[in-house]
C-alpha cells in the first residue's frame, strides 16, 4: 500500500472531520463522505461544546479526563478554535451537598466564594454563595469549530470532501483504508451500540452576560449553560435511554429551563430560539472505542464527550493505520470481548 | 433457610436495588452483581422517553438475569401512575408495579390518597402493588385493604441519604403488621442504615441513589450487600436488650474496689 494509504473517512461529524484532519495533516490521500447535505449535522450539532476534562471526571472514568485533556491542546492551539476561560460549578443553595460531592469527585479547581464569583462573572453577583472553578477549561461553539475544519479541509490538495453522498460498502476497495465515524448511524455495523437522548435548546438574552460555561448541579442531568456569542446560550443536555429522535419534551424544556431560571433569572425574559434533541452513540461503559476489522476501523461510542475527546481519538486512529500502533485504552483487547462489554 | 417472599416469589436476597443515574449501564451491571440483588426496580418514564424508544436500555436491563419491579416514579396523578403501571405491565411481561404517586415537590412524599386510590385500581386489575408509602398506620391499613401484600415505607425523602428519620414510626408499623413484608424504600444513604433497618426487623431494603452516586458505586453494593445481611442475621439472632447501667461480665460481688475508690 505505500507510505502513504489512502483514507475513506465516512460521516462527517466531529469524529469524522478530526480523523479527516489529522490524515490531511499526515500527508494521505483523504475522501470525507457525508451522507447529510454539509458538515456537522448530525449528533455535534447539537453538543454544548464544553471543553471540560476535569468537570467531567465526577461521573466519568479517568479515560475520559485523560482523552480530554489531551485534546484540549488540539482546540485550544493545534485548531486554535476554543476559548480558555475556565468554567463555573454552582449549586443552589439547598443542594450545596452535591457541591462537596462533586468537589470531592473532581481536581483542578479553586473554591470561590460569593465575592469571587462576581469577580469572574459580574451579572451572577450575589446570587451563589459558593461556588467551584475549573481554571484550564474550555469551550467553543461545536457548529462554528465543525464548519472551520470543514473550511481548512478544504484546502487541503490531498482531501476531497462529498457531502450528500452515500458510501456505499462496494466503494470500500477504492480506499487502503475505510475509517467509519457514523456514530449512531453506524449501529447497523456494531449491535452493542445504544443512543442516549439528549435535549437542548438556545437562548437569546441581552440582559446577560457570561465569558464561561456554567453547570448547575442538578440531581438528573448535568445542565450547563454556554454563552456563544452574541446574547445567545446553549442550554443542555438531557440524558435518557432511548434513541428516539423527535421533538423536545415538555418535561425536558421545563427542567433545562428550570436550572437556566435558578442561575439567573433573567432567563425568563429570554427569547427561545432553538429547541433540538440529539441521539448520542454509546457503549455499555459509556466509553469510546476504536475497535479494527480488517481495514476497516471503526471509532464511535464518543456519548456526551465528543469534542471532549475526538481529536485524541483521532490521533490514535492515524498512528493505527500509519504505524501499526495498539491503543488498549480504547481498543477491545479481542472481538470476543465486546459481547461481555 | 432464612427466604424472602414477595407475592410469592422465593428471593435469598433482601436487597433490592434502582437502575437510574449510574455512571454507565456496564457499572450498573457490575454493581447490580456485587450487591447479590435479585429485583431490580426501573422506571419506565425516566428512562424512556416516549413510547419503546428506550428497548435498548431495558434489553440491557433483561440481560441481566433478574426480576424486574417497574415503578411508576415521578407520577403525579392517579391515572398517569395507572397509566405507567399498565405501560410497565406491557413492557417488561409482570403485573410487579413498584406504585408512586408524589404529592409534593420538596421532599418527593408519597400522595397518599391518591396512592390507596391507584393501587386499589391497580390491585382490581390484577397488578401486584409495592406501594410506596410513609410509615402512617392508617394509611398501611388502607393498602392492605386495597389488596396490596407488601408496603414500603420510605426511610426519609427520596434520594435524601438521612436514613430512618422516625425510628420510632418504623417500629410500630413493624410491630402492627408482623406477617406482612415490609421494605424499607428511599432515604437510606449509608450501609449502616440498612443494617439499622433491618435490625428493626424490616424484610427487605430498596435503594437506588447511595449506590449509583457513590464514588465507587460496586464497592457500595457489595458494602449495602453486606450490611442488609448482617442486620437481618443481628435480628434473627435475637439481641440483647440496652441497659442503662454497665453490667459486668465478671461478678463483682461487694463492689470491694469502688468502695475504695470513693473513699
Amino acid at each position: 500500500m505505500g507510505k502513504t494509504p489512502r483514507i475513506r473517512v465516512i460521516g462527517a461529524g466531529v469524529a469524522g472531520l478530526t480523523v479527516a484532519f489529522e490524515f490531511a495533516r499526515a500527508g494521505c490521500p483523504v475522501e470525507l463522505i457525508e451522507r447529510r447535505a454539509g458538515p456537522g449535522l448530525g449528533c455535534s450539532h447539537f453538543a454544548g461544546g464544553m471543553l471540560a476534562p476535569w468537570c467531567e471526571a465526577e461521573s466519568a472514568e479517568q479515560l475520559i479526563v485523560d482523552l480530554g485533556v489531551e485534546s484540549l491542546k488540539f482546540w485550544t492551539q493545534t485548531a486554535a478554535l476554543a476559548q480558555r476561560c475556565g468554567s463555573l460549578v454552582l449549586a443552589p443553595a439547598r443542594d450545596q451537598p452535591e457541591l462537596t460531592r462533586f468537589a470531592r469527585r473532581t481536581s483542578g479547581f479553586e473554591r470561590l466564594d460569593a465575592e469571587g464569583i462576581a469577580a469572574l462573572e459580574p451579572d451572577l453577583a450575589g446570587r451563589f454563595e459558593q461556588a467551584l472553578f475549573f481554571t484550564d477549561e474550555a469551550h467553543l461553539d461545536p457548529r462554528a469549530a465543525m464548519a472551520a475544519l470543514a473550511a481548512r479541509l478544504q484546502e487541503f490538495k490531498n482531501v476531497a470532501l462529498r457531502y450528500g453522498a452515500e458510501a456505499k460498502p462496494s466503494r470500500d476497495k477504492d480506499a487502503d483504508w475505510t475509517i467509519d465515524c457514523r456514530g449512531f448511524d453506524g449501529r447497523d455495523a456494531l449491535p452493542d451500540l445504544r443512543g442516549v437522548r439528549g435535549e437542548m435548546l438556545v437562548l437569546a438574552t441581552s440582559e446577560i452576560r457570561l465569558a464561561r460555561p456554567v453547570r448547575l448541579i442538578h440531581p438528573r442531568h448535568p445542565v450547563y449553560i454556554v454563552p456563544r456569542g452574541d446574547g445567545r446560550f446553549m442550554i443542555g443536555a438531557t440524558m435518557i435511554e432511548s434513541d428516539a429522535p423527535g421533538p423536545v419534551t415538555a418535561r425536558a424544556m421545563l427542567e433545562l429551563l428550570g436550572a437556566a431560571y435558578a442561575v439567573h433569572p433573567a432567563f425568563a425574559e429570554a427569547e427561545i430560539i432553538e429547541t433540538a434533541a440529539g441521539v448520542r452513540p454509546a457503549f455499555a461503559d459509556n466509553l469510546p472505542r476504536i475497535r479494527c476489522e480488517d481495514r476497516r476501523i471503526y471509532v464511535n461510542g464518543l456519548f456526551r464527550h465528543g469534542f471532549l475527546v475526538a481529536p485524541a481519538l483521532a490521533r490514535r486512529v492515524v498512528d493505527i493505520v500509519l504505524e501499526g500502533a495498539h491503543f488498549p485504552e480504547v481498543m477491545d483487547a479481542d472481538p470476543g470481548e465486546r459481547q461481555s462489554a | 433457610m432464612d427466604e424472602l417472599s414477595l407475592y410469592g416469589v422465593t428471593l435469598a436476597s433482601r436487597l433490592l436495588v434502582g437502575t437510574a443515574q449510574y455512571p454507565s449501564p456496564a457499572i450498573l451491571a457490575t454493581a447490580i452483581k456485587a450487591a447479590k440483588a435479585e429485583v431490580v426496580t426501573v422506571s419506565l418514564r425516566r428512562e424512556s422517553g416516549a413510547g419503546r424508544a428506550g428497548e435498548n436500555f431495558w434489553a440491557l436491563i433483561r440481560e441481566l438475569g433478574v426480576r424486574v419491579l417497574p415503578n411508576t416514579a415521578g407520577c403525579r396523578t392517579v391515572k398517569e401512575a395507572v397509566t405507567t403501571a399498565q405501560m410497565a405491565r406491557e413492557v417488561f411481561d409482570t403485573s410487579w408495579i413498584k406504585l408512586e404517586v408524589i404529592g409534593e415537590e420538596d421532599t418527593l412524599q408519597p400522595d397518599v390518597f391518591g396512592l390507596v386510590e391507584a393501587a386499589a385500581i391497580l390491585a382490581r386489575d390484577g397488578f401486584q402493588v409495592f406501594p410506596y408509602t410513609t410509615e402512617d398506620l392508617v394509611v398501611a391499613e388502607k393498602l392492605l385493604g386495597a389488596g396490596c401484600e407488601v408496603l414500603m415505607p420510605w426511610g426519609a425523602p427520596i434520594g435524601s441519604g438521612r436514613g430512618l428519620n422516625n425510628p420510632y414510626g418504623l417500629k410500630a408499623l413493624r410491630a402492627h403488621f408482623p406477617g406482612t413484608p415490609l421494605v424499607i424504600d428511599a432515604g437510606i444513604g449509608a450501609p449502616s442504615h440498612a443494617a439499622a433497618a433491618m435490625e428493626l426487623g424490616y424484610d427487605a431494603i430498596l435503594l437506588n441513589t447511595a449506590i449509583a452516586k457513590a464514588g465507587d458505586p460496586v464497592a457500595m453494593a457489595r458494602a449495602f450487600a453486606l450490611a442488609v445481611e448482617a442486620g437481618r442475621l443481628g435480628f434473627r439472632a435475637d439481641p440483647m436488650q440496652p441497659r442503662d447501667m454497665a453490667a459486668p461480665s465478671t461478678p463483682v460481688i461487694g463492689r470491694p474496689f469502688s468502695d475504695l475508690a470513693r473513699a
